[in-house]
């Protein structure tokens, strides 16, 4: 980096007594550079995440005066059978797994193929790129409210269409299992496929021409080509979609409470769900701040995971 | 109080840890109990200047109406002005302890009746029982349940502002082709009707919702079955008794008889009346606003007596105070409840029934469309305003309503279920609110 250039420049200059101001200054400067964005961070991740924690070791409905310290029982009683909470819980985290496992290769795959698509040069391609892209920009609101209506099993248009084409046009998209998941899934990668794509197109766009022209000349086929350019070269980004993709999925929230209002019964009430209706309208932030950590304990060891599967392997390129 | 009611707003997980750490601060600033409502109520306002402000959920076609009662409200009033702030009713509930705590609450405002309860012992509302007898307010211009449901702990909360029942509507023109000119008000008539309905062509006249409002509905026939849904103290749920059980088997033999296809999803049943797919709807007098709007050939009448006992499920707005200390607003704020009720006449062109009986005699429910409605005043029932139970229903009778219309299980399994865990989170509810 050549930015502190500028500033020796200016101690050249104007010589030794400012430029040992400058120089003790500069200790400062690089925090003085992060401190709009660590006021944020340190505002709304570090303190709510410590204040959470602290939270969980409590009773706490902040309308009431009294917050009575319950040491870990909140934790306990999520690992207590028959207890108002745990039961609840763990079928809400047991929904967000399905959603998670069921959707991110889903989210990983179907962006990908997008891209290559996109990738190609065609007449129309920055239309259709816009196109795929469009659904990422609308609110989980409005996706919800409009799949609702599409999707409804008596009076929707995917049902009726279905039925046109003379295949079954009773399926219960939004009351019944495993209806219910396919469902949230699709309208998921419909809604949010673009933004992978748009991640993956950028990647692609990295990786070398002169890379393709070597394989083609080795006598590399178009599958051949994609093992073994493409999908190394995409390795790098390939980590951070990923995690990203999971934790996006397990975070899944808006789309379930609008489409299926968790239902049928419970079924597609996920974590977060659950987490929102104790904290935020039952009152119970204790609970809530605790099953928010058990939940965060599971990302951050499914992060662990997915980078340990993606490591730089030594001696393993081929 | 109408669709939008539960189109509760969609929170992305990043809302919420910003809610969790702004509840946080909010907690951190607040403390301090509920101060004293200000000083005796004359009725008038000779104060300083103030402007109130206003909190409500009517976000559908009732809101226009209150609009226009407060733009009159604000225009007879010099030294008075109203804002109005109107949120969703599901961000409402949750907001309104979140910004009384801060000290950034409304100074006025609407909700529930079930949720005055909730609300007081949160301590985030004031009695009003001085108010209520310096302005001479007895129960005998209101109807006693409406007027009893403003009531926790022998301590008035409340001024009812309007009730709001469950009521059937049907397709006129798909009644005169079935041959009924008579609305169905029993078990038997209902029926008849039905199978009229079918054979006219009508092959599905009665779509069963499985949510909302398929648990007032399941209130409503618990009731008139003779059940009573909850301990009045708050104690205890009873839905897995006989009338409960009855009830929701009922309302799965609809189905089961052909009357209604299976699983119908939220709000489905309500499009499907609009579109003239079924002939006959239960659902919230504050649709006629709605029905009205459209061009559908349909008529209100009362919820059918099913189970033997007159009675219907039933809301109620209610206004309330919220705690804060500037004397000035406090009495402006009263001043403009004691106008709003007496002005609740013009509330019933939002398809609401006025609470107060004396506007209810002035002629204002002559001809709209909820007139029908309004005789059953006095079958209407309420639940009790036990804190939490707004809760309580959602997270148990709710989701054990749409398992059994789903008819993912037996009614009794079912509803034994929910029971016990509603009892449950009462039983917790009184722990933590003291009864």
């Amino acid at each position: 980096m050549t930015g502190a250039s500028p500033v020796n420049a200016g101690v050249l200059s104007k010589g030794r007594a400012p430029a040992r101001r400058l120089r003790e200054n500069a200790k400062a400067t690089p925090w003085l550079f992060l401190a709009p964005y660590l006021t944020l961070f340190g505002g709304f991740v570090v303190f709510p995440a410590i204040l959470g924690l602290w939270i969980s070791l409590h009773r706490w409905d902040y309308t009431l005066p009294l917050k009575p310290f319950v040491g870990l029982d909140n934790y306990i009683g999520l690992f207590t059978p028959g207890s108002t909470t745990s039961s609840i819980f763990w079928q809400a985290m047991r929904a967000t797994g399905i959603f998670t496992v069921a959707s991110v290769p889903f989210l990983l795959a179907v962006p990908l193929a997008v891209a290559l698509i996109m990738n190609a040069k065609f007449p129309g391609r920055n239309f259709f790129r816009a196109i795929y892209f469009a659904p990422y920009v609308l609110g989980v609101a409005v996706v919800a409210v409009l799949w609702r209506y599409l999707l409804d099993n008596n009076i929707g248009l995917v049902n009726y269409y279905l039925g046109q084409l003379g295949l079954p046009s009773d399926t219960t998209w939004l009351t019944s299992v495993p209806w219910v998941w396919v469902a949230l899934v699709g309208v998921t990668v419909w809604w949010t496929l673009g933004f992978n794509a748009v991640i993956y197109l950028a990647a692609l766009q990295d990786i070398s021409p002169e890379l393709y022209e070597a394989a083609r000349v080795d006598g590399a086929g178009r599958w051949s080509q994609f093992v073994n350019v493409t999908l190394p070269g995409l390795r790098p980004i390939l980590t951070f979609i990923t995690i990203n993709t999971f934790i996006a999925s397990a975070n899944m929230f808006g789309q379930s409470y609008l489409l299926t209002q968790g239902g049928p019964g419970r079924e597609t009430r996920t974590a977060i769900y659950q987490i929102a209706e104790t904290g935020l309208r039952n009152f119970q932030m204790g609970s809530a701040a605790a099953m928010s950590y058990i939940l965060t304990l599971f990302l951050i060891g499914l992060s662990i995971l997915v980078f340990w599967l993606f490591r730089e392997r030594k001696g393993s390129s081929r | 109080m109408t669709m939008s009611h539960r189109r509760r707003s969609a929170r992305a997980p990043l809302a919420i840890t910003a809610g969790l750490a702004s509840v946080a601060l909010l907690a951190a600033c607040s403390g301090g109990t509920a101060e004293t409502p200000g000083g005796e109520f004359t009725g008038e306002y000779d104060g300083p200047d103030v402007t109130l402000s206003y909190w409500n959920g009517f976000t559908g076609g009732d809101g226009p109406f209150m609009q226009q009662m407060v733009d009159q409200f604000n225009e007879e009033h010099d030294n008075i002005t109203v804002e109005s702030n109107t949120m969703q009713w599901a961000d409402f509930y949750q907001r309104l302890p979140a910004a009384v705590t801060a000290g950034e609450g409304p100074d006025v405002g609407v909700m529930h009746f079930d949720q005055l309860g909730t609300n007081a012992a949160r301590q985030v509302i004031l009695p009003l029982d001085d108010m209520t007898d310096d302005l001479g307010l007895t129960v005998d211009d209101f109807s006693e349940t409406v007027w009893e449901a403003g009531v926790y702990n022998e301590q008035r909360y409340g001024i009812p502002l309007d009730v709001h029942s469950l009521a059937m509507f049907y397709n006129t023109e798909h009644f005169e082709a079935a041959g009924i000119t008579e609305a169905p008000a029993d078990a038997a008539s209902f029926e008849a009707a039905l199978d009229a309905l079918q054979a006219a062509g009508y092959d599905t006249p009665f779509w069963m919702p499985s949510r909302w409002p398929a648990h007032m509905m399941w209130l409503t026939l618990d009731w008139q079955n003779g059940g009573e849904p909850y301990e009045t103290d708050g104690s205890a749920a009873n839905f897995a008794a006989e009338p409960g059980v009855e009830s929701l088997e009922w309302m799965r033999s609809m189905i089961d008889e052909g009357y209604s296809p299976g699983d119908v999803a939220q709000d489905a049943q309500y499009v499907a009346f609009k579109n003239g797919q079924t002939s006959i709807t239960w659902d919230g007098i504050w649709q006629f606003n709605d029905l009205e709007a459209s061009d559908l050939p349909y008529a209100g009448a009362p919820i059918p007596n099913i189970g033997g006992d007159d009675a219907v499920w039933a809301s109620s707005h209610q206004f309330f105070l919220p705690r804060q200390d500037d004397e000035n607003k406090l009495d402006a704020a009263k001043v403009f409840i004691a106008w709003m009720s007496e002005h609740s006449g013009d509330w019933a062109g939002a398809g609401m029934i006025p609470a107060r009986q004396s506007v209810r005699d002035s002629g204002v429910l002559d001809g709209v469309p909820q007139a029908p409605i309004v005789d059953k005043i006095d079958s209407m029932r309420f639940i009790p305003t036990t804190p939490g139970i707004g809760t309580v229903q959602s997270e148990t009778l709710e989701i054990a309503i749409a398992e059994g219309v789903l008819g993912n299980g037996t009614p009794d399994a079912i509803l034994e279920d929910a029971g016990s865990r509603a009892t449950q989170l009462m039983e917790e509810n009184l722990a933590t609110f003291g009864g």
